[in-house]
């Protein structure tokens, strides 16, 4: 678990990276063509960048005839949606702890 | 499902509690009553005051954005470069106190979000997944 988390922050550390996967995200699937023309970086570092990106299992790839497309994988990003989960655990406890002090404490 | 990226997240609890909102108040705020609760620390209801809340797991650092007596309370929470406001919100009811706690962290698409990710994040999930482990 802590290696799923390491590997995907470290991933979408990089700001052109993160910017590339936003992408898909909002606009869904893309050409590695398409998503060069407005990246700002050459098509082989948006590549590389997409390689890393599937090797988080952050993006898919699909070939079609010489073109790749690209999309998001939303599903990727559980360990974010965790944070809720484990913080929600968290406090819940927190709050039995809480109550258990009040009971003791004088008016 | 495609707003994941820019969402908020944010956790609410909530409960009804049998007792004024003065007195919970105190044990939100004092610190020898926090360190009963939720963690030791220096903690003072002065907004802008900056503290720490230890636990075996990690530091939080804080500082304290709002303070409303008997009603209102807010602090930053950052613990292992992950930042988040934690607003606490007393309303009176019928029978005591409705009490609710909402923690709000930056959007994933925020850079704040990914500060120190490779030292930080990793760790404090798995600190935290074992002080859940033990709370059972």
């Amino acid at each position: 678990m802590p290696n799923t988390h390491e590997v995907l922050f470290r991933t979408l550390a990089d700001p052109t990276r993160r910017a590339l996967f936003e992408r898909l995200c909002r606009e869904g699937e893309q050409t590695v063509g398409a998503l060069t023309a407005r990246a700002g970086v050459s098509q082989p570092a948006v590549s590389k960048h997409l390689g890393v990106l599937k090797q988080a299992g952050l993006v898919r790839d699909r070939h079609e005839g010489r073109q790749t497309h690209y999309s998001a994988q939303l599903a990727a990003l559980a360990p974010l949606i965790d944070w809720t989960r484990q913080m929600a655990g968290f406090w819940q406890s927190r709050f039995d702890q809480l109550e258990d002090l009040l009971k003791r404490m004088d008016q | 499902m495609n707003q994941t990226s820019t969402e908020t997240l944010s956790v609410v609890v909530e409960r009804e509690l049998a007792h004024p909102p003065e007195k919970i108040w105190r044990a939100l705020t004092q610190p020898q009553l926090i360190e009963e609760w939720l963690l030791k620390g220096d903690f003072k209801a002065d907004v802008g005051h900056r503290f720490n809340l230890s636990a075996d797991w990690g530091v939080v650092d804080c500082q304290v954005l709002v303070v409303e007596p008997n009603k209102s309370l807010a602090y930053t929470w950052a613990a292992y470069s992950l930042k988040s406001v934690v607003t606490w919100t007393l309303t009176p009811s019928s029978t005591g106190t409705h009490l609710r706690m909402e923690q709000t962290g930056f959007r994933p698409d925020q850079p704040q979000f990914y500060q120190g990710a490779q030292a930080g994040w990793p760790r404090f999930f798995a600190n935290l997944e074992q002080v859940l482990a033990r709370m059972d």
